[in-house]
């Protein structure tokens, strides 16, 4: 197989690591050195070989690591992965669109071959070889959804559209940045978007969901979210935030290069088939700052950017009382000098 | 005592925002109240009354003593409604309320009136019966105690007149977001002291 899997730990001794490979592939998500919320939504379609945008669902080096941890933390917390009754056809729209495209963009490690409604589904980094019968729940260990993202990478949720709104009906939530599924499944668009500061007032979300109620099947678009994370661990939920808060105290100068992290959301959007429902993919990378000043052009532009980022966005995003610890640590790689447009290494 | 509609202080979008209740056309008239939305409730007679619509014929009121004491059964029983309840809480109510709703016809309005709680539990109650929420009349009367949900151990507590508060579950201490479930009929709390365990500010009465 291409890919050497790490055997790393998103807990407790935080094992997580990049290779040198892994860092260079990095979604660096910042085009300038400045940052304000905007409806950046962009076509997702094949991009540069290598990158994380080549294919479809990006598989990389912590793929087999991710899914034990998601294993993890379901076993401790079930609610973490939820479909409403009427969602089940989308989370087959769903295990379809995942199957045939890791099948066709990775054919050395999926392979999905069909017989009629007989679908027989081989994953060999989790060493798994199963048939069933599609559309039909009782030939799975669990529903759809629930079968498929234990083996995908990233949270995902599923809207049903109606009404002329989303509603945030199903999800696995295992990654997410600080957010309850359980308390928003059921709410629309403007609903589970209420908490966060300024967007609203500046008409991002109106135009958001108007774009995406006329999204069309075979048209995905994607765009990216970011945000800070001490230590490189997933499962930075409200549920356990009593546990992963103190953290962010424990932070000093000496340890920001190697403890904090920069934590990149690559969200996708899909129509789906049969359903009509919209996926949501939200993938999940991270990077700690002492990898991430290696490429010249990130160090210098993260620090303009968390120097000049609006106190709002730093407050909201949970890492107001550590922020001039992190730009005093990233002035060290800013020289002053340019850096290019886009978010591409130098 | 609030006698009258309730202000609120601009919010976010979920924050649940309430109007005043409007006799509607309909073949059934559903109401449920707690403590002070029995004054709304008159107060729709009384409109009803002005308009030239009797209610009364197809109203099925179900009252209940709000958390606070409020009991204004005496005035509501005067109505000469079709039905009428009178009950201590609305945990003891909540079988009636369920049944009125699944037995309920098509055209059936429904109207609530008193706490936030009162109304945010029949509402999510409804909505299971398959009731859309932007469907009913309801008008806020009463405490603005809320009903908050614990985000760690998922435990409801009742009437929170406190920021912060202490979970009646897990017993930690947590701060009361406005970001409000209709679902789960409540609001959002979370750990006050995750990141400085221990630290936790005076509590204060904001919610009353
Ligand atoms: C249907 C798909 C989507 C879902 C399910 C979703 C869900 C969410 C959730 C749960 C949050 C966190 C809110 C909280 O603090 O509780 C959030 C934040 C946000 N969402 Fe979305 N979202 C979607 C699409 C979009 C789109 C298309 C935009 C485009 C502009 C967008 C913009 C944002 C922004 C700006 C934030 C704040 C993020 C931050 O500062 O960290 N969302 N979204």
């Amino acid at each position: 197989m291409g890919i050497q899997f790490n055997d790393e730990t998103f807990h407790k001794d935080y094992t997580y690591r990049n290779s040198p490979a892994g860092i260079k592939r990095f979604p660096f998500p910042f085009p300038e050195d400045d940052y304000m919320y905007s409806v950046n939504i962009e076509p997702h379609v094949p991009g540069r070989e290598g990158s994380v945008f080549e294919h479809t669902f990006d598989v990389d080096e912590h793929y087999v690591s991710e899914m034990r941890d998601r294993a993890r933390v379901l076993a401790d917390d079930p609610l973490r992965c939820q479909s409403l009754p009427h969602m089940t056809l989308a989370g087959w729209d769903l295990l379809e669109l995942i199957m045939e495209s890791k099948a066709r963009d990775y054919p050395d490690m999926f392979q999905l071959t069909k017989n009629g409604d007989r679908w027989h589904w081989v994953n060999k980094p989790l060493g798994i070889d199963d048939t069933f019968t599609f559309l039909d729940e009782t030939t799975l260990p669990y529903g759809p959804m629930e079968y498929i993202t234990r083996q995908a990478q990233g949270d995902f949720t599923l809207q049903d559209q109606r009404d002329d709104n989303l509603w945030i009906e199903a999800g696995m939530v295992t990654s997410q940045a600080d957010w309850s599924l359980d308390f928003d499944i059921g709410m629309s668009f403007h609903e589970w978007h209420a908490p966060v500061p300024l967007a609203g007032g500046m008409g991002i979300f109106d135009r958001a969901l108007k774009f995406l109620l006329k999204l069309q099947y075979g048209a995905p678009v994607r765009r990216f979210n970011w945000t800070m994370t001490v230590d490189p661990l997933l499962d930075t939920s409200p549920e356990n935030y009593h546990k992963w808060g103190p953290s962010k105290a424990t932070l000093t100068p000496d340890t920001v290069g190697r403890r904090q992290h920069l934590r990149v959301e690559l969200q996708t959007l899909y129509r789906l088939p049969r359903s009509n429902a919209i996926v949501f993919p939200i993938r999940c990378y991270l990077i700690s700052f002492q990898d991430l000043v290696t490429v010249p052009k990130w160090g210098r532009r993260l620090h303009r950017v968390l120097q000049t980022l609006p106190e709002e966005l730093a407050e909201y995003k949970g890492f107001a009382r550590n922020r001039q610890m992190l730009t005093d640590w990233l002035a060290q790689y800013d020289d002053g000098s340019p850096t290019s447009p886009g978010w591409w290494a130098d | 005592m609030k006698m009258t509609t309730t202000k609120f202080e601009p919010s976010i979008t979920t924050r649940p925002v309430y109007g005043i209740l409007e006799p509607q056309q309909g073949s059934a008239h559903l109401m449920i109240a707690d403590g002070e939305g029995a004054g709304a409730i008159l107060d729709l007679f009384a409109r009803a009354g002005q308009q030239g619509i009797d209610l009364r014929p197809s109203t099925h009121l179900i009252y209940v003593t709000a958390a606070n004491g409020t009991d204004l059964s005496d005035e509501l029983s005067r109505l000469g409604v079709a039905k009428f309840y009178h009950g201590p809480t609305l945990a003891a109510a909540m079988s009636r309320i369920t049944k009125a709703l699944t037995d309920a016809s098509m055209g059936l309005q429904i109207y609530l009136a008193g706490t936030e709680s009162l109304i945010g539990v029949a509402q999510s109650e409804a909505m299971k019966a398959g009731f859309p929420h932007d469907g009913m009349q309801t008008e806020h009367r009463g405490s603005l105690a809320r009903r908050v949900q614990c985000v760690h151990c998922k435990g409801i507590t009742e009437n929170v007149k406190t920021d912060p508060y202490v979970c009646s579950h897990c017993g930690l201490s947590l701060y009361v977001r406005d970001h409000y479930s209709r679902r789960i009929a409540a609001f959002q709390g979370v750990n006050i002291d995750a990141e400085d365990p221990g630290q936790v500010p005076d509590m204060v009465e904001k919610f009353t």
